[in-house]
């Protein structure tokens, strides 16, 4: 680098000395050019002279194709072990539309052999416009014996058309668990543009099939296995005449839920036409017991390729069938969150459990009246009183002490407002109001008035039922939290090892026992001598509750008369309880939506099921409503 | 001849260097032969083609009359928009198979790294060109980083294939414009000396892939289906080949992407080891009068610009020959003027355009 010490006076470089320079420089970039070229050369010749005779057999007298053999999905059973995801083997006629000339004509003929339903034809031509052109694609699934060997004697006329044996997904349990096991579906451009990225394409060679919802999209990796290869010899027509050597697919693993199917069931008829959902969990693990979204759908449908006219029902039908509301469904707790707020109450030093106030039906804040449901007012009120009455009163005072900040803090704490980390992806988050949520939100400061409300559940409040029955089961085990799980462990079938989820407490709530024992016994009390008392009356075991009603519409001032009300603006119908109330082996939320009164709608509910778990007694009918249960 | 007929003759040929046009021309051909049997003899495909190469020879034309002193001035403004655009996709840009590659200006979605191609060699020959007199080692670090900003972008994209183009082009005018021999062998020292730790600090899977490329029957369903495939097609060419419309290979659907990237496994398969052995040669003359014309270039700039033109199209083509023939990993990189695909098409032809120019205004410029 001699010329960063020249003086500035003969900087300049010498034009004809740089000019040989680049000559010198561009002479050998070409020199290299041409080595490099040679270096090519020299390997074709390697290639096509040395190597031709190697390479000629592999590719014109015996060609090598790689087949990928596709591994068995992994099997879903509930805690007993009855099976809910499963695979069958079957026959299917399908065609290679870049193969066939006249693809109407075609699938015509074929009719005539096999028979091609109208929902058939519909299901092909939605894949056809999903798919590539070179693909293989279903025209009939399930072929009989008969069907089979009809297409055989006539496989001749049919270029391009083939039966093959495929494993199928099947849910025998139908429309049961459409929304904890969700489904698979044919894989889409962005399942493959996924794939890639995540490195796994390869291992989906030959797989059509992939997770798509619930837990077989969340456990996907466990599920799919590995994928086989095969390399065999093929002739000139392309037909395998022997396999070369083979590396065995493994198969996915299999999921054994926390789950019980008979309980689900019973939850199913339990709710018989109503929309809404339960969710159950066990406190002591956080292994969810029960997982209802109500209505749910065949996932059946969707195995190999919904048909749009199904689609188009599950999609435009109002009850939207479709939306999992146990995790996506968000409601105002309602009145359930008034143990959580009496729980604060004592957590943050509010009020003690003796502290009473006398209430007179309303309170007034600001030149508005909040209103209790019981005219003329409860009397007098302390902390047990006010959940096992579940007076509004003594929490619209208390919320107005604590102020939104604390209560926001709380119920954080709590699990309100953010996502369980439950094993099924896509849960929603709900809202928990505070000052900043709703500077980012509305761009507005918090009022003081808002917080009222917050303190019965109302207002901006927003959760999801399983938010609601981590919450409960929380309480049931004395502020231990473990995260939801649908899955006790996968089984490796390779190995036989069986790694649990969940084995271990998440966090315990900074909550001093006998707090939580004060709003225990409270919630005992509701359903000895509160709200909760007529659902329960003459259970043999020890339960708590808490009923709550969850505002749809707000009828400004009017009184709300339920039958004045359209179907789908009625009330909410919430509950929240857990059993054996010493050492509690189940915890749930319940919400029944547009049925009003949480003891009237939820509460029988939840006593069918624990009627079940905890003395095996079968519900004969859907739980009847209870319309002479106490309003609130 | 008429005056006119002349006149006319000139205005349309005037700038277009006829040796250049003339290899380039029987490249394009051998393309649409090939073309024509890797697509199953499909006319479409071969008439979309056409269209493809009648605009990247329009291109061609256009910037065969325009005088380098004109690009130059474009240089600047040319790359700082490029580097915009690219700066756009990594905010904003659409994943397209994976990768986040284009920007969508909603009238029409564009590919920023393909407009790098030129740019970045542009503004490089530009930069050694004004600072011509006075080039210091300063200099040479500058140009450096000019060049590593766009391609560390489009790396990250991911596309590796562009990356290492630009790359080159870069290395190319740095090489050219005379970086010391011995800061030269200073970076290769350094470079082999830094493969241990960048191996260390390289993910499980990147690993994966590196030896994927040493020995492909590693991942025979994945990244090594490609390279088994390709080369057992070039290898059962044999010295004659299997003859035009009958490699099996290719017609049995053994070749992915057998009419862009991989076309030149479907070529040696039906021509052999002749038909590649003529092809080498079309190439090196595309490149000998690249090299013709660099070295008469009357400037740094156009020496510089030129010189960067002809050994990138060297590298397109021995990055795709090498890949197919199996001895360099799978990148996504056309041969060009061969491949199907009009994108990659007009980049090359834009840059013989520029070369076309630097020989035809050197005279221009000299007086």
């Amino acid at each position: 680098m001699a010329e960063l010490n020249i003086t500035p006076g003969v900087e300049l470089r010498d034009a004809e000395r740089e000019l040989h320079g680049f000559r010198l420089r561009l002479g050998i970039a070409s020199t290299f050019v041409v080595v490099m070229f040679g270096l090519l050369f020299a390997r074709f010749i390697y290639l096509q002279l040395v190597m031709h005779e190697h390479y000629h057999t592999l590719a014109e007298a015996n060609r090598i194709s790689i087949l990928p053999i596709v591994p068995n999905r992994g099997i879903i059973v509930d805690r007993n072990g009855v099976v809910l995801a499963t695979n069958y083997s079957a026959y299917t006629l399908e065609i290679t539309p870049s193969k066939v000339e006249h693809l109407d004509n075609t699938i015509e003929e074929l009719a005539t052999l096999v028979e091609i339903s109208a929902r058939d034809r519909r299901r092909f031509k939605k894949l056809l416009e999903e798919s590539k052109r070179f693909e293989s694609l279903p025209i009939r699934t399930r072929l009989t014996d008969e069907e089979i060997a009809r297409f055989a004697a006539h496989k001749y006329r049919f270029p391009g058309v083939d039966v093959r044996a495929r494993l199928f997904r099947e849910y025998p349990q139908g429309e049961l668990f459409s929304h904890v096991i969700g489904h698979i579906g044919r894989i889409s451009q962005k399942d493959l543009d996924r794939l890639e990225t995540e490195e796994r394409l390869s291992n989906y060679r030959g797989t059509d099939y992939i997770g798509k919802t619930g837990l077989e999209y969340s456990y996907e990796e466990h599920l799919h296995g590995t994928t086989g290869v095969e390399q065999v010899e093929v002739d000139s027509g392309g037909r395998a005449v022997r396999s070369l050597s083979r590396t065995s697919p493994m198969s996915g693993s299999n999921l054994v839920l926390k789950l019980d199917a008979r309980l689900q069931e019973v939850v199913y008829r339990a709710f018989g036409e109503r929309r809404g959902a339960l969710v159950a969990i066990e406190p002591s693990t956080g292994g969810v017991l029960a997982f209802v979204s109500k209505p749910g759908f065949d996932p059946n449908l969707f195995v190999d390729g919904i048909d749009p006219q199904n689609w188009n029902e599950l999609n435009t039908s109002p009850d939207k069938p479709m939306l999992n509301r146990a995790m996506n469904g968000t409601y105002p707790p309602g009145s359930t969150f008034k143990p959580f707020m009496a729980l604060a109450a004592l957590f943050f030093g509010k009020r003690t459990p003796s502290q009473a106030i006398s209430d007179p039906g309303y309170f007034n804040f600001g030149g508005h009246t909040f209103r209790d449901d019981k005219v003329g007012g409860h009397g007098y009120v302390d902390m047990y009183k006010s959940i096992v009455v579940s007076c509004d009163t003594y929490y619209y005072h208390l919320a107005n002490d604590m102020g939104i900040d604390l209560i926001s803090r709380f119920m954080g704490m709590l699990g309100f407002g953010s996502r369980t980390g439950i094993d099924i992806a896509g849960e929603s988050t709900g809202v928990l109001p505070s000052q900043e949520w709703k500077m980012r939100r509305f761009k507005q400061k918090w009022y003081a008035g808002e917080t009222i409300s917050i303190g019965i559940g109302q207002g901006y409040n927003s959760y999801t039922p399983l938010q609601l029955a981590a919450a409960t089961a929380t309480l049931a085990n004395d502020g231990v939290m473990y995260r939801p799980h649908i899955v006790n462990y996968v089984e490796d079938v390779h190995k036989k090892e069986r790694t649990y989820i969940e084995p271990k407490p998440w966090r315990t709530l900074d909550v001093r026992r006998e707090h939580i024992s004060i709003i225990r016994n409270a919630m005992v009390g509701v359903n000895r001598e509160g709200t909760g008392a007529r659902a329960f009356a003459g259970a043999p075991y020890t339960h708590a509750g808490k009923t709550g009603t969850a505002q749809v519409y707000s009828l400004k001032g009017d009184k709300y008369v339920a039958s004045r009300v359209a179907e789908h603006l009625r009330d909410h119908a919430l509950f929240i309880a857990y059993a054996p109330a010493d050492k509690p082996t189940i915890a749930l939320a319940v919400i029944v939506e547009n049925s009003g009164f949480g003891a009237r709608a939820a509460a029988p509910i939840a006593r069918q099921v624990f009627d079940y778990w905890l003395l095996g007694k079968e519900p004969a009918r859907p739980a009847k409503d209870d319309d002479d249960a106490p309003s609130h | 001849m008429h005056p006119l007929i002349r006149r006319v003759g000139r205005f349309f040929a005037g700038h277009l260097d006829q040796p250049l046009l003339g290899a380039v021309l029987l490249l394009m051909f051998t393309g649409l032969v090939v073309l024509y049997s890797a697509s199953n003899q499909s006319f479409p495909r071969i008439s979309s083609q056409l269209l493809n190469m009648m605009v990247a020879l329009g291109v061609m034309w256009v910037f065969a009359n325009i005088p380098p002193h004109y690009l130059m001035r474009l240089s600047v403004p040319v790359y700082i928009v490029g580097l915009i655009l690219l700066l756009g996709v990594a905010f904003f840009g659409q994943i397209v198979n994976g990768a986040r590659r284009w920007l969508d200006l909603g009238v029409t979605r564009i590919q920023p790294s393909e407009l790098m191609k030129i740019a970045v060699p542009l503004m490089l020959a530009w930069y050694f060109d004004r600072y011509e007199a006075t080039l210091r080692l300063k200099n040479y670090v500058i140009g450096g980083v000019l060049l590593i900003i766009p391609v560390l972008l489009i790396a990250r994209q991911p596309d590796l294939g562009t990356a290492v183009l630009i790359f080159a082009s870069g290395c190319y005018v740095i090489f050219l414009a005379g970086l010391s021999w011995r800061v030269i062998a200073a970076l290769f020292v350094a470079g082999a000396a830094s493969l241990p730790v960048l191996w260390s600090v390289l993910h499980d899977y990147q690993r994966q892939r590196l030896l994927t490329l040493l020995d492909p029957a590693k991942d025979p369903l994945g990244a090594g289906y490609h390279t088994i495939q390709s080369t057992i097609a070039v290898g059962s060419g044999g010295i004659a080949g299997k003859g035009w419309l009958s490699g099996s290979q290719t017609h049995l659907d053994f070749i992915p992407e057998r009419t862009t990237d991989f076309i030149f496994a479907v070529y040696s398969e039906e021509f052999g080891l002749i038909g590649t052995g003529v092809l080498l040669i079309l190439f090196l003359l595309v490149i000998a009068r690249g090299a013709a014309i660099t070295l008469n270039a009357p400037t740094l700039f156009a020496r510089l610009l030129g010189g960067a033109i002809t050994l990138t199209f060297f590298t397109y083509a021995f990055v795709n020959m090498g890949m197919v023939s199996g001895i360099l990993p799978v990148v996504g990189v056309p041969l060009p003027l061969v491949s199907y695909g009009g994108t990659s098409l007009v980049t090359i032809c834009l840059g013989f355009g520029i070369l076309m120019s630097i020989h035809t205004h050197r005279k221009l410029v000299q007086t």
